[in-house]
């Protein structure tokens, strides 16, 4: 019989662009003893670690094996999860299935990324087929862009819509210290001025790189509650990796994969109105047209309607359904750690943690991953049990 | 634990090189016999878990390539980045969590890459990797520590090798069934002291699937289920001057464990057969000796006095094991199929009578850092 | 269906991954490879717990969990515990085959370094003590150690 799981503490670095006064090992053991602490155990108290990264941004083959020293994998239990953009709430999704199956009753779970030791673009390139695609529809950007100009085309929605998002997320960061773009908000007109990378998508359009780390802990019912006074429960989680080739995703339609594994997932959870359901939301946006038209995708807002609903105020703090308190993925991106971080700044959310980015009174939280091939994993945090 | 059981299993034969298949194919073509071999459809797979290794594969999100060919489409799906014995265990945990029904499929092509820039890579950057250390010379090293400890000579390792690939004349799946001599494997050529081309496993193409099942899921299967009485992994420290490379520590932590799960008391009599991840010739010997079936250093001892060949009191490796096929992350998966194949009765020309408890083993990161044992029973 | 698959040719494309990296390599680990720079010293340090004295030196002890925080000046020489003689060549070797890799125990650790031994192959067995020799050009890397010389 599957056990209830919660997540009762969390970790993580502060983020920057280059940490050159650390190597890989060391930042990943900044987020566990962090993490640790949250929870005030200690490494022996931890039955089994997962850790995930993107391989070729840091070149380390076997990195559960490599990260020992670190992770605090001596003599324990350690496997590696590695999903691309989604490696984050895989390595969360892969903590409660070893809790909920029996065997471990605390896991942690570390997500990270050192992008400053690597060409992201140059690397994040090899993810597509080397015979069909890799010559021509590769790195980050570009799938974006069709996508961002097919969604303005269909509906009429202007960059500056997007600009809003932005400038969203960067208003958050400023109550997130751990962010990258702490002390560093925009304006809309910051963003409308920004170098145009690829129509319609600008340089403040998108996510930065970034060297940090994340780590999370899960823990079984009987044992979260005596770690943290308000465990945030898992009700759910759902992923769906649809497509292969990007030539395969079909850019004029809502994210396929983000509307099923939402879907599924909020019908596991119970949710029937996730709008009004849902309390916070950290959802991975890596750029600022996701948080017009991904919203749509969840069913926060119908077709078409993500520019008004962030118009309105609805996804900032103090709204009716503020989006990443955190700043989100356009504040800080260590791939690896991401949607990890989506995860944990989800279950702060529960746990009561969030200091400034606090939202009050929260029951329902939900936290996204994306990557790889227009791919989408969603997890519904709760105060209450399932 | 709850009952579970795996109901089906998949493998393409082993080949040096697989050139017509692309890592799409083979991840279909065992998925395929899989689920053939349980008597299942797509929809009675509920979740897949893929394993495969993006500098094996050249690839970012090496499991973008196989996902679909997996029968993940629309359908819960994660990816380990290890040997297939974590992957599957991950898969089992996902039974054990809720899902019905999970599908572990590995897949790997050494002949696509280098394999030593490709291990070399498994190297701390830093310290070792610009040393050009690789998984043969670390091994070597090994070999080289495990030797020097109890005295052992290279021709005790070389009845592995004899064993091993003669064994692999009865599998229709292995790679390089031999008849060889111990001479054979003294006079082939030294790659790394004292490791010699036939005390090393060959490169290879390959994929496997297993499909792990709860006991009312295992019903619908037309296999007889071969039930997962316990499964444990742990790794060692991760520099080779840290470990004590003739000390399989973590091996017998995870041994222990899942020995504790499975109930099993006394190794040597209780289990029936092994099938261990023996890389090189040397590691057969060290990892029983971590396992529990002989007292340390006395590895080679039972090799030579017949205990394990296939007639013996604990057959190890009647598949021909690692060395006599190696398509990585595979090559754990393979070993836990075998055992299943030999519960059931259906492993052909090399089926081993009154098979009701095997030992599978899988391996991570260089010179065995990290270890992952399976119990599998009949009952 | 099956008739025309017999008559495909199997095509292949190569390809090569071309990715540069800038590794950090932390501050613990600077300071060593400074000191093999700068002074041809190897420094390693203590975790106060369990009392391991580790080379190179490690931020944290990797068993207790907890950070190091004292030096110790270590020697330049040891003893082999354990090596292989390289006989295959590849493009990522520091050296021409036969080179070997070794695991010293430097005096006063208590972990092995691994590092090569390039001559004198012959007089190579476990146990023999050997002594770095430093390349003239060094740049704070683990090369700076040319190889290990057999006394």
């Amino acid at each position: 019989m599957a056990r209830r799981v919660a997540i009762v503490g969390t970790g993580q670095t502060h983020h920057k662009s280059h940490r050159i006064d650390v190597n890989g090992k060391e930042l990943i053991n900044e987020a566990v003893t962090r993490a640790l602490d949250d929870c005030e155990l200690t490494i022996a108290d931890i039955d089994a670690i997962i850790i995930g990264n993107m391989d070729h941004f840091e070149s380390i083959n076997y990195v559960d094996t490599w990260s020992i020293e670190g992770s605090g994998g001596y003599m324990k239990p350690i496997m590696k999860v590695t999903t691309g953009g989604t490696t984050g709430t895989s390595v969360a999704i892969a903590g409660y299935y070893h809790v909920a199956s029996g065997i471990f009753d605390k896991v942690l779970c570390i997500g990270w990324e050192k992008n400053s030791e690597s060409d992201t673009t140059t690397a994040i390139v090899t993810c597509s087929d080397p015979i069909w695609d890799r010559f021509s529809y590769s790195g980050a950007i570009p799938s974006l862009a069709t996508e961002a100009s097919a969604y303005m085309e269909q509906y009429g929605a202007t960059q500056e819509d997007a600009a809003y998002v932005a400038v969203r997320e960067r208003t958050h960061a400023q109550n997130n210290p751990y962010a990258q773009m702490y002390n560093r908000p925009i304006t809309i007109e910051d963003v409308m001025n920004s170098a145009m990378l690829t129509y319609p998508i600008k340089l403040l359009d998108v996510c930065p790189r970034t060297d940090g780390a994340c780590a999370v802990v899960f823990a079984a019912e009987g044992v979260a509650e005596k770690i943290a006074p308000q465990p945030a429960w898992i009700k759910s989680c759902s992923v769906r990796h649809t497509t292969t080739w990007f030539g395969d995703v079909d850019y004029n339609t809502g994210m396929l994969s983000l509307k099923r594994a939402s879907r599924e997932a909020f019908e596991t959870a119970g949710i029937k109105s996730p709008v009004d359901e849902i309390d916070v939301a950290e959802l991975y946006l890596p750029y600022s047209y996701a948080g017009l038209k991904w919203i749509e995708a969840i069913g926060f807002c119908g077709p078409g309607e993500g520019p008004r609903f962030i118009r309105d105020g609805n996804t900032n703090m103090g709204g009716k359904l503020p989006i990443n308190p955190s700043g989100g993925v356009m504040s800080t991106n260590c791939i690896g750690a991401t949607a990890l971080l989506r995860t944990a700044e989800a279950a702060i959310q529960i746990l009561g943690k969030g200091d400034k980015r606090q939202v009050p009174d929260v029951t329902n939280a939900m936290a996204t991953g994306f990557g790889g091939c227009w791919w989408s994993d969603v997890i519904i945090l709760s105060k209450d049990k399932p | 634990m709850d009952k579970i059981a795996i109901v089906g299993v998949g493998q393409t034969t082993y080949k040096r090189k697989r050139q017509a298949d692309i890592f799409y194919d083979m991840v279909y073509e065992v998925t395929v016999k899989a689920m053939q071999d349980a008597g299942y459809t797509l929809d009675d797979i509920d979740n897949v878990v893929t394993v495969s290794n993006d500098f094996l594969d050249g690839r970012t999100i090496s499991c973008m390539a196989v996902q679909e060919a997996a029968g993940a489409h629309d359908k819960n799906v994660s990816t380990i980045e290890g040997d297939g014995t974590f992957g599957a265990f991950y898969g089992a945990m996902r039974v054990l969590g809720g899902f019905g029904t999970t599908l572990v499929v590995a897949h790997s092509k050494g002949s696509e890459g280098d394999p030593r820039v490709i291990t070399n890579a498994m190297f701390d950057p830093i310290y070792h990797r610009s040393l050009g250390l690789d998984a043969i010379s670390s091994s070597a090293i090994q070999a080289n520590a495990y030797m020097d400890r109890y005295g052992l000579s290279e021709e005790q390792f070389a009845l592995v090798s004899v064993k091993n690939h003669k064994n692999a004349q009865r599998n229709p799946y292995a790679q390089l069934p031999l008849e060889l001599t111990v001479d054979d494997v003294m006079q082939s050529r030294m790659i790394a002291d004292p490791l010699k081309l036939l005390d090393c496993s060959p490169v290879s193409d390959g994929a496997a699937a297993v499909i792990i099942a709860n006991e009312d899921r295992a019903k619908k299967a037309r296999t007889k289920p071969v039930w997962i009485k316990g499964v444990a992994h742990c790794a060692d420290a991760y520099f080779l001057g840290d470990r004590d490379l003739t000390d399989p520590k973590a091996l017998k932590d995870a041994a222990k464990r899942a020995y504790t799960m499975a109930g099993i008391n006394t190794p040597i009599k209780e289990i029936d057969l092994v099938e261990l991840y023996d890389a090189f010739s040397y590691m057969e010997p060290l990892w029983l000796e971590g396992m529990g079936f002989c007292d340390p250093g006395k590895g080679a001892d039972i090799t030579e006095k017949g205990i394990t060949a296939l007639d013996g009191k604990l057959p190890v490796n009647p598949s021909g094991g690692v060395l006599s096929a190696h398509p990585v992350l595979v090559a754990g998966l393979t070993r836990i199929i075998e055992a299943v194949l030999q519960i059931r009765g259906d492993a052909g020309e090399h089926q081993i009578d009154g098979v009701n408890t095997a030992l599978a083993h899988g391996l991570n990161g260089p010179c065995g850092q990290s270890h992952c044992v399976w119990m599998l029973g009949r009952k | 269906m099956k008739d025309w698959l017999d008559n495909v040719p199997e095509l292949t494309v190569k390809g090569q991954i071309k990715l540069p990296y800038t590794w950090s390599v932390g501050e613990v680990g600077s300071k060593f490879l400074v000191a093999l720079r700068d002074e041809k010293k190897f420094l390693g340090n203590r975790c106060s717990t369990c009392n391991t004295t580790y080379v190179p030196p490690r931020k944290n002890c990797g068993m207790c969990f907890r950070d190091i925080n004292e030096w110790v000046e270590l020697a330049d020489e040891g003893v082999v515990m354990a090596y292989t003689i390289v006989r295959y060549a590849y493009s990522l070797q520091p050296a021409a085959v036969p080179f070997a890799y070794v695991i010293i125990k430097l005096d006063g650790a208590d972990v092995g370094f691994v590092h090569i031994i390039k001559d004198n192959l012959d007089k190579l067995k476990n146990g023999v003590r050997v002594r770095a020799s430093f390349k003239e050009d060094r740049k704070g890397h683990i090369l700076d150690i040319d190889s290990f010389i057999i006394l």
